[in-house]
């Protein structure tokens, strides 16, 4: 009762990462709160995947394997994890901030009447003063985000409703093996007890998921190209920069929308967080939401034209001039000087 | 025909935030934002308009909670061809979170009464919470399609969706009455039409008409498209405890503005010179290599 519980994501024959990431950060939400560790995992094919999340310290895995709840629909997710929610009552659930997690997160928190973050970047234990009724909450979830377009961050509470609900996105938090060895208590509830007839009314005709071939997340150097590379033809500068330093290629919002390449690659605030050894920025003048999603790299260099580009305060290494220039430089030198 | 409703919201701009956006103080200064018309609310319109022009008769009616001037996004939708606006405004939502909104729209929903289709954005800039579209439907117990692109097919109480995912797309059907969230990747909303520009401009809130001039008030008498509807808290039957502030279980502890820490960064040039010591300086640290 009480415990800390993340949803997690089954598609395509594996658990997702961020669910990995999140029971990580589960487990240590748990630790400081003194209590359990619960995953929820629904989907089919499910024989063994109790191992793959014992791992993360997990106490206790609800498993739910049925035809009905494969591949995700939102009915039936909603209709069993509701239904355990009940009976269980976790003070924290926490979900992935993706497609599967936006959609069933709101429905979960409207039936549950409890409150709901998107995209939280944080997630802390700490204490809250309602001025108002004269009143101090203790050990509430703090639900930081971005807010306003990023401009300000926001830390949201839920001083009286259970559960405290929180998505994530991937990339956030890291992910972090606790005990190869630890076993997790299984738990196979009868879903029959909360699945109806009419849950089952959306049909999937046809789909096409495609896992990531991008890699950016695990990747010890980016190269990051923006605006400023100014074609798709020129982000061929940029792979072929990746190809020599054995790195991948990730990218700014405004080089996705205009086109220079996929919407996988984007880093920042709606795209993927990274914490690589080295970030290259090439064309990318620095703006919050750009910076939210790459600030934790351990070195970053700046090749921009424009001396005065806020993405210089944060570089270890400013390149002043043009990257059509400077990367084809960058390639032969390092073919140069390596061995 | 169908009756679709179409959930929209006056948002600020922050697509487009300034350097005067921020207040020193680090608040949001709202007054220098300019508020437009939520851009996957267009979305959603142009998806209701596109069934409207398969199935002539089918009556779009477009709904928003909002301060009185979010009126304008509705006189917006009426020039691009929806049939009424409704606008439910109270001081009493003031400080809604997302569930407390849901809550408010599900009662002007029920108010309104029969539909076959409620359209929304699947998010609002404002928050990108993407959270209100399940929360409705979730209050009015039907089912949800979200991230919608295209309506494939809609043949009498059966729709085909398709969806965009992150990685791909998916195919769904579903009966009627079903909530689309509407993605960015939908079919983008025609523009205002003339004929339908000249028609609605003059159309009013009550409140908007209480500070409207006799011969203003005359034109509307004869012509009732020109009303639009208001609603408070009490028309939509809502019960006052879980509205605004107190009726929403998030609340906003703490907001702080955001602030990075600058490093002392070494300059180069773009000369063949600095780019060898750099790659040389970055094999010998063992960043790269
Ligand atoms: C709610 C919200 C969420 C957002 N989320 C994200 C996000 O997740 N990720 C993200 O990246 N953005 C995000 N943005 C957008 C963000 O605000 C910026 O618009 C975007 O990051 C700008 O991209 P850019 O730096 O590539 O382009 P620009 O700002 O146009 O910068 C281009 C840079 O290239 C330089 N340049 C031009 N030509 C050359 C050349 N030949 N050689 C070298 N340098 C050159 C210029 O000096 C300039 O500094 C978001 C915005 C909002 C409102
Ligand atoms: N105040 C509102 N009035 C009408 N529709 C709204 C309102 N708030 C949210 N919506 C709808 O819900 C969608 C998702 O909003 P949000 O959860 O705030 O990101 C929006 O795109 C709108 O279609």
């Amino acid at each position: 009762m009480n415990n800390v519980c993340v949803y997690c994501e089954f598609e395509e024959g594996r658990i997702q990462d961020v669910s990995f990431e999140l029971l990580t950060k589960g487990r240590s939400l748990a630790n400081q709160l003194n209590c359990k560790l619960e995953a929820l995992v629904l989907g089919e094919g499910l024989a063994g995947i109790e191992n793959e999340i014992s791992k993360y310290g997990v106490d206790t895995v609800y498993i739910a394997d049925d035809k009905r709840l494969y591949p995700y629909t939102t009915l039936p997710h909603t209709a069993v994890a509701v239904g355990l929610f009940k009976e269980t009552k976790p003070q924290i659930v926490l979900m992935g901030a993706t497609s599967i997690g936006r959609d069933l997160g709101p429905r979960i928190s409207s039936s549950l009447t409890s409150g709901l973050t998107a995209d939280c970047t944080n997630l802390e234990i700490g204490e809250y003063e309602d001025k108002k009724a004269g009143r101090t909450y203790e050990h509430l979830l703090y639900q930081i985000r971005p807010a306003f377009g990023g401009n300000i961050v926001a830390t949201i509470v839920n001083p009286d409703n259970r559960p405290q609900m929180a998505t994530v996105r991937e990339g956030v938090m890291k992910k972090e093996i606790i005990s190869e060895t630890h076993k997790a208590k299984v738990i196979r509830p009868d879903i029959n007890q909360y699945l109806r007839e009419e849950d089952l009314v959306v049909k999937i005709i046809e789909r096409q998921v495609e896992s990531s071939k991008i890699n950016l997340k695990n990747s010890s150097v980016i190269i990051a190209g923006g605006y400023g590379v100014g074609s798709k033809e020129n982000f061929n500068l940029l792979y072929e920069l990746a190809h020599t330093l054995g790195a991948e290629v990730g990218a700014s919002r405004a080089a996705v929308d205009a086109g220079f390449t996929d919407k996988e690659r984007q880093i920042g605030q709606t795209g993927i967080t990274v914490r690589p050894k080295l970030y290259i920025a090439c064309g990318i003048s620095g703006q919050i939401q750009h910076i939210a999603g790459m600030q934790d790299s351990a070195m970053v260099i700046s090749i921009n034209n424009d001396a005065n580009a806020p993405i210089n305060k944060l570089a270890d290494y400013v390149i002043q001039g043009n990257l059509e220039n400077i990367i084809p430089k960058m390639i032969r030198y390092y073919k140069k000087n390596i061995k | 025909m169908y009756k679709i409703i179409v959930l929209a919201k006056q948002v600020p701009d922050t697509r487009n935030v300034g350097k005067d956006a921020m207040k020193a103080d680090g608040t949001v200064n709202r007054a220098a934002l300019p508020a437009i018309f939520n851009p996957e609310d267009l979305n959603a319109l142009e998806l209701a308009l596109e069934i409207k022009d398969r199935y002539p008769g089918t009556r779009i009616t477009l709904l928003t909670m909002g301060p009185v001037r979010a009126a304008e996004i509705l006189r917006e939708g009426m020039y691009r061809g929806a049939d009424a606006g409704v606008l439910l405004t109270d001081k009493a939502f003031a400080g809604s979170d997302t569930l407390a909104t849901s809550y408010a729209l599900s009662c002007a929903i029920r108010k309104i009464g029969e539909f076959d289709l409620i359209l929304a954005g699947r998010q609002a800039i404002d928050g990108d919470t993407a959270q209100v579209g399940p929360q409705v439907a979730e209050k009015l117990g039907i089912p949800q399609i979200t991230y919608a692109e295209e309506i494939i097919s809609l043949v009498e109480k059966t729709i085909r969706v398709k969806r965009r995912l992150e990685r791909g797309f998916e195919l769904v059907e579903c009966p009627l009455p079903v909530l689309i969230t509407a993605h960015s990747t939908a079919p983008e909303c025609r523009p205002r039409n003339a004929k339908r520009l000249m028609k609605y401009k003059r159309a009013t809130t009550l409140s908007e008409r209480h500070s409207a001039s006799d011969d203003y008030l005359a034109s509307h008498l004869e012509k009732s498209y020109l009303a639009i509807t208001e609603w408070c808290a009490k028309d939509v039957n809502s019960d006052l405890v879980q509205l605004g502030l107190g009726g929403s279980p998030t609340k906003v502890r703490q907001v702080e503005n955001i602030v990075f820490q600058a490093k002392e960064s070494k300059v180069l040039t773009a000369g063949d010179a600095d780019i060898e010591w750099l790659m040389q300086e970055l094999i010998t640290q063992h960043t790269i290599g």
